[in-house]
């Protein structure tokens, strides 16, 4: 990072040399702010950010670790500890948080096995390297290691056979799944929209469009398509012969209805921002490689791609972010059914709350906070590094 | 030569062979179709009366069914109102928070990468514990306006002598990635304190308090994106400036934020998008006087059924200016112009 020195050293004007007496009141009070610019400049939003995110935050924590009961007049809280935690994880909401555990298959051992040991192969490598081992560094890894094994044995186990995956595994679904689309989408129409087509600009404004309308929106619009009865889609589904399917009462096709939606809503996001990063690309790079006599496929998978590869992360990274928050679409499209097929953990945190029971909600919230953190910490770690290497 | 022939190959380069552009336009074509065809169906849709759309899809007007306007008119004559009053909200809350979060986001972001801050972790700790204090003091009784004082008070006595002692201190990135990481928390673990705040200041149901509450959301992303803006502004200008005996603020507002507007205008219409279709802060925060379009929308799944025909309207009118937006960025991308706000 730049940074200009401090302040005090670098910005006094010439004034700073006149005698004290001759400068007047509005002229120190100048002085003062110059002296504190850097101050005036961030204190502002750090104050913001403080009252309306530190705040409610530990009121939230609080609230997570108490229960509320509406009385006549007003609500009282009661401290509990970890009571409203230990119901999700162990007690009566762990088939709705958790799921149901299902046995293993050999599909999913198999995976398992291959998840385990590329993991290990990862902390390996890292031994290897050489340089900048640390301690911390080792121990750090073994535990996200096992912290990320032990995710993809809970999601195997509730997705195998006599297995029901809880709002936990249902949000993993939508923000691995959803963004993996999302991302393939997304390079593909920017890699198809930065050659030199006629009507190009045409298709990049149409791309961005679904970007820009209300969530809300988007939800009670593929609600109305994917309607079995009055819906645009059914009929082209039955003449193609796939009327079995349906996404009202299938899990996974209601998942899918659900992902779709996000699928189509957040592609534009992934475009515009890869698009702006291969219009940014240097053009003599391409111009060399030409000459070389590189093939389109070469040029793509040798030169574009690694070079999108810091931006990727980091888009990969602000998509999680928010979709680990996804509410509107599950909510409004098919309210959580069939059965908590797919409610995600926001809309798990909601209904809750509207139940009126705030301190599991508060605790559903803030697993939902450790569990994003946690992932987006330890993804940022482990790839925003290599990539910046 | 050379230069002619650069030219020659560089515009080579992206042109595409004609099978290729086929292909190409192919793909184009059904993206754009899936893009299009909700929203075709939306217009559609706004153009039905009850009975064509409960009775099963119609999917051209004219061919497949009479269109009626019967819902554009009772939008926009039968209950003007109703539709114009969240509109207007819409719009001052997108507008008025968007330009607040740039204005101390973009601030923020300008003393990130021109300052050196050195905030110590033992006032940061001070700061936490009084805070967590107050909060559990109020829970027990207190009136939370002795409490503040109080805090504010202990605060600023102790400041000063626990600075001195424990010297442990945090940089910029720190706090870049502090404000940044307010991003992950999700609106549902901190809208139950925000409404009560709010409850307590009688600012509930209020203008003003769904734009404090989107600028505050919006403040981290405008950092984020703001902050690498200003790294890729060269500092030579601003350098020979302060050698001028320009102050900090003159060269901020004279010199920076000019060659700053390109990613200043692509950070402003991401943040207003978001303020225009927020929704769940909007549904605890306002129920009538402030209500927005997204709840409007959401409010036409009335007790007889969602109304399709109404919601269509309403989802159309708030896609028209964003349309406009959609032409604005593109233009922005196509000239390069976002590429510092992305880069990551």
């Amino acid at each position: 990072m730049r940074s200009g020195g401090r302040p005090e050293g670098t910005l006094q004007g010439p004034d700073a040399s006149q005698t004290r007496r001759s400068r007047s009141l509005r002229e120190r009070i100048g002085s003062w702010f110059d002296r504190n610019a850097g101050n005036v400049f961030l204190l502002p939003t750090f104050l913001i950010v403080l009252l309306l995110s530190i705040f409610p935050f530990l009121v939230s924590a609080y609230l997570s670790l108490s229960r509320i009961r509406f009385v006549r007049g007003g609500f009282e809280i009661t401290f509990v500890g970890l009571r409203n935690y230990r119901k999700l994880i162990k007690g009566s909401e762990k088939r709705h948080f958790l799921g149901v555990f299902g046995d293993f298959s050999l599909i999913s051992w198999l995976i398992l096995i291959v998840f385990v040991a590329l993991l290990g192969y990862a902390l390996w490598r890292y031994l290897r390297s050489g340089h900048r081992i640390s301690a911390a560094g080792v121990i750090y890894r073994i535990i996200t290691f096992s912290i990320l094994s032990y995710g993809m044995w809970y999601l195997l186990k509730t997705l195998s056979s006599g297995g029901r995956p809880g709002t936990l595994a249902v949000t993993f679904i939508y923000v691995f799944l959803g963004i993996g689309c999302q991302y393939l989408l997304g390079l593909g129409l920017a890699l198809l929209t930065t050659q030199r087509l006629v009507g190009r600009r045409f298709f990049r404004v149409v791309f961005l469009l679904p970007m820009m309308i209300t969530p809300v929106g988007i939800a009670y619009t593929f609600r109305m398509l994917t309607d079995t009865d009055k819906g645009p889609i059914n009929p082209i589904w039955k003449l193609l012969g796939l009327a079995e399917v349906s996404w009202v009462t299938s899990p996974w096709g209601a998942r899918w209805a659900i992902m779709i939606g996000d699928i189509w809503q957040w592609t534009p996001f992934m475009f515009i921002v890869l698009l702006a990063a291969i219009e940014g690309l240097p053009e003599e790079l391409f111009e060399a490689a030409h000459v070389d006599g590189a093939s389109r496929w070469q040029i793509f998978w040798n030169i574009t791609l690694p070079q999108l590869v810091p931006v990727s992360v980091t888009v990969v990274l602000i998509r999680m972010i928010e979709a680990f928050k996804i509410v509107d679409l599950p909510n409004v499209l098919t309210n959580g059914g069939p059965g908590t097929a797919t409610e995600s953990l926001t809309l798990h945190s909601f209904f809750t709350w509207r139940a009126l029971d705030l301190g599991g909600s508060a605790a559903i919230a803030y697993m939902l906070l450790i569990v994003s953190l946690f992932v987006g910490i330890s993804y940022a770690n482990l790839l925003q590094q290599r990539a910046q290497r | 030569m050379q230069p002619i022939r650069r030219l020659f190959q560089s515009r080579s380069l992206h042109k595409p062979s004609p099978g290729t552009a086929i292909i190409s336009y192919i793909l184009l074509g059904i993206w754009a179709f899936i893009v299009l065809f909700p929203l075709y169906w939306l217009v559609v849709t706004s153009l039905k009366l009850p009975i064509q759309v409960i009775e099963g899809p119609f999917y051209l007007p004219w061919i497949d069914f009479d269109p009626s306007t019967h819902a554009w008119t009772y939008i926009f004559v039968d209950v003007w109102n109703d539709t114009v009053r969240p509109y207007i909200n819409t719009i001052i809350v997108a507008i008025v928070s968007s330009v607040l979060a740039l204005l101390f986001g973009g601030s923020a972001a300008y003393g990130l990468t021109r300052f050196t801050y050195r905030p110590r972790l033992a006032a940061i700790f001070t700061f936490l514990g009084l805070l967590v204090l107050s909060i559990v003091a109020i829970n027990l009784g207190l009136d939370w306006r002795l409490a503040l004082v109080v805090a504010v008070a202990v605060f600023l006595l102790l400041l000063q002598p626990i600075s001195k002692r424990f010297q442990r201190s945090l940089g910029n990135n720190d706090i870049a990635f502090w404000l940044i990481s307010q991003r992950i928390l999700p609106p549902v673990a901190v809208v139950i304190p925000i409404y009560v705040l709010f409850q307590r200041m009688g600012l509930l149901d209020t203008l003003t308090a769904l734009i404090v509450t989107y600028m505050a959301v919006n403040l981290p992303i405008v950092v984020w994106l703001m902050r690498d803006y200003f790294q890729s502004i060269p500092l030579e200008l601003e350098e020979s400036a302060k050698v001028d005996g320009a102050s900090p603020y003159r060269v901020f507002w004279s010199i920076t934020l000019p060659l700053a507007v390109p990613g200043m205008v692509a950070t402003f219409l991401f943040v207003l998008v978001f303020a225009w279709n927020e929704y769940l802060l909007a549904l605890f925060l306002s129920t009538a006087d402030a209500q927005t379009m997204p709840l409007l929308v959401a409010a036409q799944n009335a007790t007889r059924g969602p109304q399709w025909w109404y919601m269509s309207v309403l989802i159309l009118i708030m896609i028209i200016p964003v349309i406009i937006l959609a032409i604005v960025l593109e233009r922005f991308i196509s000239r390069g112009l976002l590429v510092g706000a992305v880069k990551g």
